[in-house]
């Protein structure tokens, strides 16, 4: 097994990420909204011009982030970054942005997971240390987003498996996950069941079960 | 002018009584009523409720009414971008209530449109839903949900007209045209009031109806 460095791990998770909204857009316009952290770089990597981004702090339409000079502080996305506006964006308020989620209008959400197990829970929320306070609208992607993809590298930064038999944090929904990429694998979720379909070349299968918790079948 | 509603900021927010449950329109510090809430925390007025998305950053925004220890308690949604809260929860000095943002949003919405409560499968099976009612639709389990109502909501528009109708700006909209709805008095910080008829009909977010108070922005 080769190590693949974290800043390249996150790179690639983003552009499989995006070569799949890639494939799927090909299909017709894909609304997708992004978490925090690797999720916001797929942004970067999406070639179809029928991917539109919503922001679930009111905004339909997301463009690139600000540059220096463009920064508007009361135009940002819901990890507070300043962004742009692309042409036939819309802005509306927090219950219409929210009802557009809940309501199965957004294809699909991109988030990061502390951990997410066999029977697809998710736990991406809360390490419960005192330290965090807070669940944002974690639990309303994950329930309204059509199709949930979570964006997480392998294992955790100690090395533990983050791809578990069972969630150990508190969840944040319950069997929502449909698709997880990281640096070294690419699963999803078939009739209940964890499917490897993808696996890197720095890893072997024997590998990828050493540092995988959960238990998965393989069709690549 | 002609504006009835009209008064200074610092009148405004002289309407805010000790242990008033008062909403506060922000995300992040986008679209936050500003020289409101300066005025507030300038005035000291404590045992507050704030229902509010987040609580801006330390010594920042709403964070100066922590600070200041003006808050008895919280209901909002995601205070990490406030270690401060996370602490005055851990010492017991405030009381917090973590909603689901939509749910948070919807909440607020709720109580604007006259619906006690309602059912959402967010949050379901999770321990934010721990004593909530349960049912379940088409299958899928949901959980019941109270509206969110308040004495006094702050709220942060960009311009309104005489009459109190108000149009926003960019992502500064957030939960500030909800909580206009859901309160007994209505405070709006705008940067400019304009004559009636000057907005587009097509263009208003808020109707007057929902603004009792207009103050106007210094900077």
């Amino acid at each position: 097994m080769q190590t693949i460095l974290e800043q390249q791990a996150k790179e690639r998770i983003a552009s499989v990420i995006a070569h799949h909204f890639d494939a799927e857009a090909q299909n017709g316009r894909l609304f997708i909204n992004l978490g925090v952290g690797i999720p916001t770089m797929v942004a970067d990597h999406v070639t179809n011009p029928h991917i539109y981004i919503q922001a679930e702090n009111g905004m339909l339409g997301v463009g690139c982030a600000a540059s220096e000079g463009q920064m508007d502080h009361d135009l940002i996305n819901a990890g507070r970054t300043c962004v742009t506006e692309t042409p036939g964006c819309s802005y509306l308020d927090s219950a219409a942005s929210f009802g557009m989620i809940r309501g199965g209008h957004v294809d699909a959400t991109v988030i990061g997971a502390f951990e997410v197990d066999q029977k697809a829970n998710i736990a991406n929320w809360i390490i419960p240390n005192g330290k965090q306070l807070g669940v944002g609208g974690a639990m309303d992607l994950v329930t309204g987003a059509r199709e949930v993809v979570i964006a997480m590298q392998h294992t955790s930064k100690n090395g533990k498996p983050k791809l578990v038999r069972q969630c150990t944090l508190p969840i944040t929904g319950i069997g929502e996950a449909n698709m997880i990429v990281t640096e070294y694998a690419v699963f999803v979720f078939e009739a209940g069941r964890l499917v490897l379909r993808q696996i890197a070349p720095e890893i072997t299968l024997d590998e990828l079960r050493n540092i995988t918790d959960a238990d998965f079948d393989v069709d690549l | 002018m002609v504006c009835d509603k009209y008064k200074s900021i610092k009148d405004a927010i002289a309407m805010v009584k000790p242990g008033s449950r008062i909403m506060v329109g922000s995300f992040g510090l986008a679209g936050y009523p500003e020289e409101l809430i300066e005025a507030l925390a300038a005035s000291g007025t404590g045992d507050l409720t704030i229902i509010s998305n987040d609580l801006g950053t330390p010594g920042v925004g709403l964070g100066k009414l922590l600070t200041n220890n003006q808050i008895r308690s919280l209901i909002g949604t995601y205070y990490n971008w406030n270690p401060e809260a996370a602490v005055a929860h851990n010492e017991g000095r405030i009381k917090v209530t973590l909603v689901p943002q939509g749910t948070f949003a919807e909440a607020i919405r709720a109580a604007g449109v006259g619906i006690p409560a309602f059912y959402t499968p967010t949050a379901a099976g999770t321990e934010l839903a721990a004593d909530k009612e349960t049912k379940e639709f088409d299958g899928r389990m949901c959980i019941l949900e109270p509206a969110i109502h308040a004495d006094i909501a702050l709220i942060r528009a960009y311009k309104a007209d005489e009459l109190g109708n108000l149009v926003y700006y960019k992502t500064g909209r957030n939960f500030n045209p909800v909580m206009a709805m859901a309160a007994d008095t209505v405070i709006a910080e705008v940067d400019e009031i304009v004559p009636v008829g000057s907005l587009d009909p097509e263009c208003i977010v808020t109707p007057h109806i929902y603004v009792d108070i207009l103050t106007m922005r210094k900077s």
